[in-house]
This record gives structure tokens, C-alpha cells and sequence, in this order.
């Protein structure tokens, strides 16, 4: 799929993005928009999945183990067509299948439950080695974040994986990814618990390591290309991203890593997403009936 | 058949199944020597994985395995691996990942090692876990028909093993089933609930409290959860009291469940034998007496409980 298309698919997530944590009035921006363009690029790049086989055994797989931006992973989803866009403002709704961090039993699609930090990659690891052992040609994407990287667990399995399955079986058909988008939820990273020399550390436990741009869809393309390429060894990208990245308010703020916007802070949100400026935003509005009616329907939300 | 522990049961029984159903595969933590998947890893090198010492990460990676159709049976000395929770309640039991936890080495019985390495609240720590069904098997038949069902349940299962060797007790017609208990004595005065490596032991305090003209009821609760609530609630409306013995701590464990389920349905006087703090190193006969797990010790309990 050419860039551009990836390019437009990733604006309308982020504009789900926003419209669902609107209406959850609860939520994680800033980690949902730093992902975005890398599921975008992974979902409708390259996976090789099937929205109505859920449970194809060939499937690619991804693991989010940065759960609280599964509404990144919904938005993708439902674009993809595991079910209906309309469904995902039921976020974090009593009832919904979209819980408020993914639940594999409750939404077809959701490969395991994360969200309790540092868990995924050692699912992926596993999933790995299974598709392996079976001889299937299914690949593995795993997305850490990077204050997730704190968790010892991660450097168990970090420590591992290059090791597991070898000779026979080695875990080439996992690509790993950390959004490394520099915050967590007290603070910035480096204030809380600095992860430099990231790419170091993981060099030295054993694994190829690639440095991008997260939110360069060439330079994501080209990373994914060569970690599939890569023989013998799964491989680790260090996308570095910018928290909230599209929304100016949200961007490279703390504030913003687990606060939903209120409806006029989405529409402002949504404004910048779309690329138009305040000026010429009502006219845009008369012309894009789409927008227009989400930007009734978040503030409709102001009076509940 | 002769005594023997049900963690070497478990190994030999693994070894026969996996020869059979190429879905089982092992994960261990250094110590597969202990839980005895060494045999299964040298037999199968293809399906038996050494992660290290690094539990939480193997958990992990049994859930991934089970999510692309393999049995793995994960193991561990019961408090390392129950230790790792957070990772058993997210990655296995939320995920419902097909995942057979094993934890061994479990109770005061493993003695001279001491604490940090006895495994006395995983039981109350996976009973917290809605879908994950907690078995001990008290012998070597009962153990590998234990773990033929672990294959054949679909989802995560807890199965609780020891160290110790383990006097036969059950039949040879008998049929392990999930929620099941057998009654192995009848009696009229007094239910004694057992599990593990405490049923031998309830079963010869029963013994001797004949012998005091106490008719004691036996029952292995193999099937710690789900417990097998009309087993229970039969024998404690005909005997009037209950008493819970177990190599865990009282809290959370066999006897928690036992009372649980009595206050709810049938309000029981119930005495919970097991240990009330923390273990220590000794010798395993000798720590039964400490804590009153050994026949005498059950015996005078149950004495004092019924006043007589």
C-alpha cells in the first residue's frame, strides 16, 4: 500500500482515536497516537490476517503489551473489519467488548490480554516458537512501550528470545517494537527511570537492533522490510515517536499520557489531525458532512 | 503399588502422554531436575524448554505456545511459580491461555530447604482466579490420572504436587474426575477433608480414633476447586463437623474453601488443621509433628475439636 494511503488511513485512526476517548471520558491519548502510524503501517502494510477468520492459524499476530493504547489497536481493527466503526464509542462501556485494555476473550481479533506492563513479549515469544515449531510462515509483531521497559520481566524475555528455538527453530518470525516516545505516566522517562542506552542494552543481550522514526511510514516500511529479511535472530526497532503526536496540546505533554479531551478539546484536536487551520475550519466544515456530524456528535456530549 | 512422590508421577506420566499427543511440550526454570520434565525434555528435545531462571517469563511464554495450539505444562516448585501471579492472572487466566501450571515441592514436607522454597499460599492464590480448577493428587495412580486430565481440559489448570513420597490410598478402579471427591472411610462422627500429602495421614488418624470410638469420614478433596460441594455438604450433614487438614496455610487454602462453602450451604463447625505462619528447615516427619499434620497430631486435633 503506498504511503500516502497508509498516511490517510492513520489520520482517520487518530481521528477515532480521539472520538472514542471522548466519549469514554476516560483513556490513553498520548501512547494511542504515538503508536499509530506504526499499527497503521504493520495492519494494512504487510499483516497477513482475515477480519472474518479470527482464528486462522496462519495469521499474523500482534501483540500490543503496551495495552493502554489499544484504542490505536481498535481503531485499526474496526478500519480492518473485525467489526463495525460504530462500535468502537462503546469504549470502556459496561457491555462493550472494547475494555478499557485488551480482552482476548471477550473481542475476536485480540491475540492476548495486556495492559498489566511487561507481559507481551513474552506471549510473542511463545507464539513464536509455536508458529515455528508448526512450520507455519506467520510472523510476530510485538509493541513494548518504553516505560513498559522498565519491568524486569521484559529483560527476561529480552534475554531469552535470541537463545529460544535455536538451532532449528530460531524466533526470526518476530519483529519486536518499542514506542519510544520518551513518557510515562508520572513524568518523562529520562526523570523517572532512564532506559539509555536502550539500543545498547539490547545489543548486548543478542539482538539486531534498528533505529527509526515512528511516525515515518518510508522508514517504517524499510525497518519491517528488514526484520523480516533478517535470518536466525528476531529483531528489535526502536521507533522513536512523540507522545500525542498530531494534536499540538497533547504532544511531548505528560498531562496527556491517561486524560480523555473534553468534547471542545477533541474538536480542536480533531481540526489539527485533519490539517486545517482555525480560520478556515467552518468553511471546511460545510464542505465535509463526515466531520461535521462527529464534530455535532462530540459536542452533543458536552451537555450529558 | 509402592510409595512414591507424585511430582516423579507426574514426570513418567508426561513422558507416556507426550509420546502419544505432540502438543505437550515442557517449560522449566532450572529446575527440571526437581520437577521431573528432564526425562520428558530428553526424550522430546524438540518440546522441552529450560527458560532459566526467569519464571515470569516463562509463564509467558507458555501462554504464547498455548495460544498456537500446544499443551504446555510449566513448571516449577510451587512458590516460584504461583509467585509470578500477576503474570499467571493476566498472560494465562485473562487471556484463558491453555496452560497447565505445576507447581511441586509444595507444603512444609519438603523440610531441611526451609521457607522461601515451600509452597504454602499458592493455593489460596489461585483460587482467587475464576477460571483456573486447582488439583492434588494424594497418590501415584491418582497423579497420572491427574494429568492425563490436565491434557484433556481445555484452559488453564493449576496441579499442586510434592517432593515427598506419597503412600497409595486411592483404588485401582478409581476414576479421577474435575469436582469429584472420593470418599475413601466412612464414618459417622466427624468429616476429615484431605489433599495431597496429608490424605495418608488423615487416613491413619482415622485409624486411631476408632480405636478412641471416633468413626471418622475420609475424604481426598484431589479436586480443590471446584470442590465437590455435594461430597461435602453430604458427609458434614451426617457427621455434624468438619475438619480440614493440608500442607498450606490455613489461610486461603482447602480449609478456607471447606468453610466458605459450609457457611453458605450448610453451617458446619469446621477446625482448619494446617500451618498458621510461616514454615522452617527440619525434617519433614518432624515438621508434621510440629504443626500437627502427623497421625497423632491430627488425631488429638480432631479429639479437642469434638471434645472428648
Amino acid at each position: 500500500m503506498a504511503d500516502a494511503t497508509l498516511d490517510a488511513i492513520a489520520c482517520a485512526c487518530r481521528v477515532q482515536i480521539i472520538r472514542m476517548l471522548t466519549h469514554a471520558g476516560s483513556g490513553h491519548p498520548g501512547g494511542s497516537l504515538s503508536v499509530i502510524d506504526l499499527l497503521t503501517s504493520i495492519v494494512f502494510g504487510r499483516l497477513r490476517h482475515d477480519p472474518k477468520r479470527p482464528d486462522w492459524v496462519d495469521r499474523d499476530r500482534i501483540v500490543l503489551s503496551k495495552g493502554h493504547a489499544v484504542p490505536a489497536l481498535y481503531a485499526v481493527m474496526a478500519r480492518a473489519g473485525y467489526f463495525p466503526e460504530s462500535h468502537l464509542i462503546t469504549l470502556r462501556k459496561l457491555g462493550s467488548p472494547l475494555q478499557g485494555h485488551p480482552d482476548r476473550v471477550a473481542l475476536p481479533g485480540i491475540e492476548a490480554a495486556t495492559g498489566s506492563l511487561g507481559q507481551g513479549l513474552s506471549i510473542a515469544l511463545g507464539m513464536a516458537l509455536g508458529l515455528k515449531l508448526a512450520g507455519s510462515p506467520a510472523r510476530v509483531y510485538c509493541i513494548l512501550g518504553d516505560g513498559e521497559v522498565q519491568e524486569g520481566q521484559v529483560w527476561e524475555a529480552a534475554m531469552a528470545a535470541p537463545k529460544l528455538g535455536q538451532p532449528d527453530h530460531p524466533l526470526d518470525n518476530l519483529t519486536v517494537i518499542v514506542d519510544y516516545n520518551k513518557i510515562q505516566l508520572d513524568d518523562f522517562t529520562k526523570k523517572i527511570l532512564d532506559l539509555e542506552p536502550l539500543v545498547a542494552k539490547w545489543q548486548g543481550f543478542g539482538w539486531p537492533v534498528l533505529e527509526i522514526d515512528g511516525h515515518d511510514l518510508a522508514q517504517i516500511a524499510k525497518a519491517l522490510d528488514a526484520a523480516e529479511a533478517t535470518r536466525g535472530t528476531p529483531t528489535l526497532i526502536v521507533a522513536h515517536t512523540v507522545k500525542g503526536k498530531g494534536v499540538s496540546f497533547m504532544e511531548n505533554n505528560p498531562e496527556w499520557h491517561g486524560k480523555s479531551p473534553k468534547p471542545e478539546e477533541a474538536v480542536t484536536a480533531i481540526r489539527e489531525i485533519l490539517g486545517v487551520g482555525e480560520v478556515a475550519w467552518p468553511d471546511y466544515l460545510k464542505t465535509d458532512a463526515t466531520t461535521r456530524a462527529l464534530v455535532d456528535e462530540l459536542r452533543a456530549l458536552e451537555t450529558r | 503399588m509402592a510409595a512414591k512422590a507424585s511430582r516423579a508421577a507426574f514426570g513418567e506420566a508426561l513422558l507416556e502422554l507426550g509420546a502419544r499427543d505432540p502438543r505437550i511440550v515442557t517449560l522449566d526454570a532450572d529446575l527440571s531436575k526437581s520437577t521431573m520434565t528432564a526425562r520428558f525434555a530428553k526424550a522430546y528435545p524438540e518440546r522441552g524448554f529450560n527458560l532459566g531462571i526467569a519464571e515470569s517469563n516463562m509463564v509467558g511464554v507458555g501462554a504464547g505456545l498455548a495460544l498456537t495450539g500446544k499443551i504446555p505444562f510449566v513448571c516449577s516448585f510451587a512458590c516460584f511459580v504461583v509467585g509470578r501471579f500477576e503474570t499467571i492472572r493476566i498472560s494465562v487466566a485473562y487471556t484463558n491461555a491453555n496452560v497447565k501450571i505445576v507447581g511441586t515441592h509444595s507444603g512444609i514436607a519438603i523440610g531441611e530447604d526451609g521457607y522461601s522454597q515451600m509452597g504454602l499460599e499458592d493455593i489460596a492464590c489461585v483460587r482467587a482466579l475464576p477460571n483456573v480448577p486447582i488439583v492434588q493428587p494424594a497418590d501415584e495412580l491418582e497423579t497420572r490420572q491427574a494429568v492425563a486430565y490436565a491434557v484433556e481440559h481445555q484452559g488453564p489448570l493449576y496441579l499442586r504436587l510434592t517432593r515427598q513420597n506419597l503412600e497409595p490410598v486411592c483404588p485401582p478402579d478409581y476414576r479421577f474426575r474435575l469436582g469429584r471427591w472420593l470418599t475413601l472411610r466412612a464414618g459417622r462422627d466427624v468429616t476429615l477433608v484431605a489433599s495431597g500429602g496429608t490424605v495418608f495421614n488423615a487416613l491413619e488418624a482415622a485409624g486411631r480414633l476408632e480405636a478412641d470410638g471416633i468413626s471418622a469420614e475420609v475424604l481426598n478433596a484431589a479436586s480443590i476447586k471446584p470442590l465437590d460441594e455435594d461430597a461435602l455438604v453430604r458427609s458434614a450433614a451426617k457427621t455434624k463437623h468438619v475438619v480440614t487438614v493440608e500442607d498450606h496455610s490455613i489461610h486461603g487454602g482447602l480449609g478456607g474453601a471447606v468453610a466458605e462453602t459450609l457457611a453458605e450451604v450448610l453451617p458446619t463447625p469446621v477446625k482448619r488443621l494446617g500451618v498458621t505462619g510461616f514454615g522452617e528447615s527440619g525434617d519433614p516427619k518432624g515438621l508434621y509433628v510440629k504443626h500437627g499434620l502427623d497421625p497423632a497430631g491430627i488425631a488429638t486435633s480432631v479429639k479437642k475439636f469434638l471434645n472428648r
